[in-house]
């Protein structure tokens, strides 16, 4: 890579990256496919199969909200073409974390996993979050995206919804030690507080549609 | 020793060796119907395990000797979950909160030379020499059902002895009506000890508790072994507490300290969160945890997570019959 390339990465540069995403986010459910039969998961897999998913989806949704501050402090437009592959991964990742829970864990069986979302709050926390994260997933199809037009950009900032509701069921999911909750929830919080201005803008423009001007863009 | 038959709990009067009970429990295993043997699927799963997570190889682990016992019997319909599970899925949080923590990080804790104390509400106060009382006790092999708060379950064949004839031995007074017992601190051991977070943030020492009639009951069992050996650190060496209708945290490991007392003692977990977890503790599928449902458990048998069964979880763990009279009359939703 020469100097120059350095300096301004360009598409070459983004479209690696972006076979970077993908390659790390399936190389792991690939390692599953061959792990899981070979009981590497110890001797109580769902568990930690949920554990695993669960994670690296929260992990998945963090490194989304990273894109665009990178992007504004590399100063490399570009970057924000990873978005798309990565929150559609944490999709995928969140899909397979559910799809645990309800078919080796609760067995499929209906009764007690009626019972469970109504009783636990933090697995209908989960689940709102993953509805949602299915609604962002559904609507990034190019098409609708272009047709939703402004729509598009407010719908999809329920991430940082999504973001604080995932953090809340990782809380609420623990026997015991928050430190580990508590540390996403932190870099959760920091990158919403790096697009401050924007969120701020946003909950004004929803509570007040007839615009009063008292420095709503602040 | 006299105790109460019972299917849970029957003692055969042969005295014989680990080898012919591993045979034993085989034939009782074809018997049902459980194709592969027990030792086979264990030791590929053992392997590969520790070279993947990284665990101690077999020579760093440390060393369980065979102890001789009067072999236990299964009950009909339970299925012995397999020893490498047993041994490698703990909650012993004083090495980590992960599963597998307890059986990477325990294996140097020195378990010998053990003393376990004896004090409190008792006319003669004193010590026990662990090692000692495994070799000169009868041990038992006691096959239970292991119920955890978390919604998982097992059978394990442990080899102990009764809890109450040994407390007796120290000649409990009338005030007595507790019994509160304590878990190994040294922070220089249990690397959970030193450090909150790989601890899970609670306070040490581990504490727990009975009440005496509890304590007495014959299916209490103070464990000084497993399929056929002595504990492996990670399972509370060299020895813990089995009450096999209670969730599988007041099976206090590597215990020190036996102390017997008039009040209700402070049992740890029920410290951190009280209105999650009760002194009581006694498994009961119809009193929720408040964030899961102790309906049903996963049981960890022989297979992988494909084959993961979940089943009803029974009235005090299926020793209903012999320990429901402990509890009539007492409120089981609000003493949970
Ligand atoms: C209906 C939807 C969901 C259900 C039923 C569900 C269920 C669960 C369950 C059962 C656990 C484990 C609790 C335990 O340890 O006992 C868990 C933990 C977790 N879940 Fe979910 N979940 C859902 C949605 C999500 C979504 C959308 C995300 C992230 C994008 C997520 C991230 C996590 C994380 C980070 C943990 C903690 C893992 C750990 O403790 O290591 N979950 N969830």
């Amino acid at each position: 890579m020469t100097a120059h390339q350095m300096l301004k990465p360009g598409r070459k540069t983004s479209n690696t990256l972006r076979v970077c995403v993908h390659i790390g986010a399936l190389a792991p459910l690939l390692w599953l496919y061959w792990a899981i039969p070979q009981g590497v998961l110890g001797a109580d897999p769902v568990k930690e199969l949920t554990h695993f998913l669960g994670i690296g989806a929260l992990r998945l949704l963090l490194l989304t909200l990273c894109i665009s501050p990178l992007a504004r402090a590399l100063k490399f437009g570009l970057l924000v073409r990873l978005r798309r592959p990565l929150g559609l991964w944490c999709f995928v990742w969140a899909a397979l974390h559910f799809s645990t829970w309800l078919a080796l864990d609760l067995t499929f069986e209906w009764s007690l996993i009626g019972e469970e979302l109504i009783k636990r709050t933090y697995i209908l926390v989960g689940l709102l979050a993953l509805l949602l994260l299915l609604a962002l997933a559904i609507t990034s199809i190019p098409k609708l995206m272009r047709s939703m037009g402004k729509r598009w950009k407010q719908l999809h900032r329920t991430i940082y919804v999504i973001a604080l509701l995932v953090c809340l069921h990782f809380w609420w999911s623990v026997k015991s030690g928050w430190i580990e909750p508590c540390s996403y929830l932190i870099i959760a919080l920091y990158l919403l507080w790096l697009r401050r201005d924007s969120i701020m803008s946003y909950v004004h423009f929803k509570h007040r549609p007839v615009a009063h001007d008292n420095g709503a863009s602040s | 020793m006299l105790l109460k038959k019972s299917a849970n709990n029957r003692i055969l009067g042969s005295q014989i060796t680990p080898e012919d009970v591993y045979l034993n429990r085989r034939s009782i295993l074809k018997s049902l119907g459980i194709v592969a043997a027990t030792g086979l699927s264990l030791n590929s799963h053992a392997g590969i395990f520790d070279q993947l997570l990284g665990n101690d190889t077999p020579s760093e682990k440390a060393p369980r000797k065979p102890l001789a016992y009067t072999p236990g019997t299964l009950d009909p319909g339970l299925i012995l979950t397999p020893e490498s599970k047993v041994i490698n899925h703990n909650n012993f949080y004083e090495f980590g909160t992960n599963k597998t923590d307890p059986a990477r990080n325990s294996q140097h804790l020195k378990t010998e030379p053990w003393t376990l104390t004896v004090e409190g509400e008792v006319e003669k106060p004193g010590t026990i020499d662990v090692w000692e009382l495994m070799e000169t006790a009868q041990l038992e092999e006691r096959i239970y059902r292991m119920r955890c708060v978390e919604a998982w379950s097992m059978v394990i064949p442990w080899l102990g002895i009764e809890l109450g004839p040994l407390l007796k031995k120290f000649k409990p007074t009338s005030r007595a009506k507790y019994v509160a017992f304590e878990t190994l601190y040294d922070p220089e051991q249990m690397p959970g000890q030193k450090s909150r977070y790989l601890g899970g943030g609670i306070d040490y020492p581990y504490v727990e508790g009975l009440r005496i009639d509890e304590a007495m009951h014959p299916l209490t069992t103070l464990a000084l072994g497993l399929y056929g050996k002595t504990l492996p650190p990670q399972n509370g060496a060299p020895v813990r507490l089995v009450v096999p209708w209670k969730y599988g945290f007041k099976g206090i490991k590597s215990i020190v300290k036996i102390r017997l007392v008039e009040k209700q003692p402070p049992v740890t977990w029920n410290i951190l969160a009280p209105h999650e977890y009760g002194f009581y503790a006694n498994v009961n599928p119809s009193v929720d945890h408040p964030r899961w449902s102790q309906a049903s458990e996963r049981f960890i048998g022989e297979g992988g997570a494909f084959s993961s069964s979940r089943q009803k979880t029974l009235m005090f763990n299926g020793y209903a019959d012999e320990v429901a009279s402990l509890y009539s009359g007492l409120d089981l939703r609000k003493y949970f």
